[in-house]
């Protein structure tokens, strides 16, 4: 699944609105495989990152380049996932999965075969004729990213999409999105304001600041992810997450 | 009066109060009794005002009156005649300004430049009366069919077309741009996504806006007609003949609410998903 190989390069990406600066020089690289977390609080333009390379934006300047070639418009090379609403609602779980498919006018067998297969990476086989009222949160959030994936996207951009769970649907998802990732070797970009779900799932972490946004801090994340029960548990976990903490903490002095 | 016997009309009194509660739901009895109770009512009243003779039945004819004028109406296919005349006109009018309204109404509310071209023409359209364009439709269509349906156009189009923008617009964006990133081009975004997610909308709009046609067609037959339910209360009126006109009226309002109906289990049937 996906393509065999992809580069993703951000070059020196800027966005304004008006006279005010969301995005200032933001550069950094991915490449197949890759699972990045950009963390910051809101208003630090972390979700304009996403549209801007999903396509739903143009940058005021910089480039953004996929294998060499600048970015036009949105694309089913660039699947996304948004917080919430991006079901529709009058199609049951398989013709959602099978939407993007349809529109790119797959063959009926193939889309078929696929949404299956989709439908069973998420583990909702079951609910394949559910409407998306019918589905909780978590699984809505999980047919949003089979039909985002059916698509054969080369990078998957995640936008919040576990945001609106209740904890402990959280910490499933994040299980269920790395083992998705461990097995298929996706490239995920996930942007979340939520210090330890950065950690737990990302290989690399970029930190931004508010007022431009912009990133003040990258870093591997090198921790075993065997069992991320345990891993929430252990101290080499916990002191990184205190530390990213105190660090989101300080970007935001008039917060505390 | 005895304890229990207080406490029983106590407890009469709460539940009938409990119908006044903001939002309280009625039992399913309960409801269908207060709904035949709507239809039930009048008609008793107005059959004890008959029966008494509290009025002329020149001005108030008897529910029997009425009824045998429906019948003889029906019998001689003068009934049947009108019908098939008004529903005509207004399904005529109606279709047209709905074929026009739905993706210009649609256009107007994905897209903001097209909206600003239209809207503040459509919004001063809409306050000129329809009937006010009727001598207009007769120098220019003559007085056969056409200016009929071109009224019923006139009075529903715009209303048509501004409802349907608005309810284009509560599409969410998030379904927006990720059909768009699933690489759904325009025409499918707007057909596919669009129109789909505010079909129900849509179907609600017509169903409110075809009342808007049903009284046009009254108007318009009112001026120049030969058949049409509109046109024979008026020319009851001149044998002054209520009995006819209430009869008359009465159809109207069923055939109006038969087609309020109709759209209602439209909307039940299309968009299973919405209700």
């Amino acid at each position: 699944m996906g393509r065999l190989t992809m580069e993703l390069i951000v070059n020196n990406l800027c966005k304004r609105f008006g006279d005010k600066t969301i995005l200032d020089g933001l550069t950094f690289s991915m490449k197949s495989g890759d699972f990045r977390a950009i963390v910051g609080s809101s208003g630090s333009g972390k979700s304009t990152i996403l549209r801007l390379i999903a396509g739903l934006d143009q940058p005021s300047s910089g480039t953004i380049s996929v294998d060499g070639s600048p970015l036009r418009g949105p694309g089913p090379d660039r699947g996304m996932v948004f917080q919430k609403y991006s079901l529709y609602p009058w199609l049951n779980a398989a013709e959602n999965v099978g939407f993007g498919m349809r529109l790119q006018r797959m063959k009926p067998a193939e889309i078929k075969e696929r949404t299956a297969y989709f439908l069973e990476v998420v583990g909702l086989s079951d609910a394949a004729t559910k409407l998306p009222r019918e589905l909780s949160g978590g699984m809505q959030q999980r047919v949003a990213i089979a039909r985002a994936l059916a698509t054969n996207p080369s990078i998957l951009l995640l936008d919040e999409p576990f945001g609106a769970l209740d904890l402990q649907i959280r910490e499933s998802m994040q299980d269920f999105l790395l083992k998705l990732w461990q097995r298929t070797g996706l490239t995920v970009l996930l942007i979340t304001h939520d210090v330890e779900e950065a950690l737990v799932l990302a290989q690399q972490v970029h930190v931004m600041a508010s007022n431009p946004g912009r990133i003040i801090r990258s870093f591997d994340v090198e921790l075993d992810k065997t069992d991320l029960d345990q891993l929430r548990l252990s101290n080499a976990f916990l002191t990184k997450r205190r530390s990213l903490s105190t660090t989101m903490r300080e970007l935001e002095p008039a917060l505390c | 009066m005895t304890a229990t016997a207080a406490a029983a009309s106590k407890e009469r009194n709460s539940k009938l109060l409990s119908l006044f509660t903001l939002g309280a739901m009625p039992s399913k009895a309960m409801r269908g009794g207060l709904q035949l109770a709507s239809l039930l009512l009048p008609l008793l009243l107005w059959t004890a005002i008959a029966s008494l003779g509290l009025v002329d039945e020149k001005f108030l004819p008897s529910p029997q009156a009425v009824f045998r004028s429906l019948a003889a109406m029906a019998e001689s296919g003068i009934l049947f005649q009108d019908i098939v005349a008004s529903t005509g006109r207004v399904f005529g009018g109606f279709v047209l300004a709905t074929l026009l309204a739905v993706p210009i109404g649609i256009c107007m509310g994905v897209y903001p430049a097209i909206c600003a071209l239209c809207e503040p023409l459509i919004a001063m359209l809409r306050y000129m009366p329809a009937a006010a364009f009727i001598p207009l439709l007769i120098i220019y269509l003559g007085i056969g069919e056409e200016p009929k349906i071109a009224l019923i156009f006139i009075g529903t189009v715009y209303f048509n077309i501004l409802m349907v923008m608005d309810a284009v617009k509560f599409v969410p964006k998030e379904l927006i741009e990720t059909t768009l990133t699933l690489g759904g081009k325009s025409r499918q975004l707007l057909v596919q996504v669009v129109a789909r997610y505010s079909l129900p909308s849509i179907i609600d709009t017509l169903r409110i806006n075809i009342a808007t046609s049903w009284n046009l067609v009254v108007v318009a037959e009112l001026v120049a007609a030969e058949v049409g339910l509109g046109k024979r209360i008026q020319l009851a009126q001149r044998f002054f003949r209520t009995d006819q006109i209430f009869a008359e009226l009465i159809v109207l309002g069923l055939i109006g609410f038969a087609i309020d109906m109709g759209f209602r289990l439209l909307l039940r049937l299309s968009c299973k998903w919405a209700v």
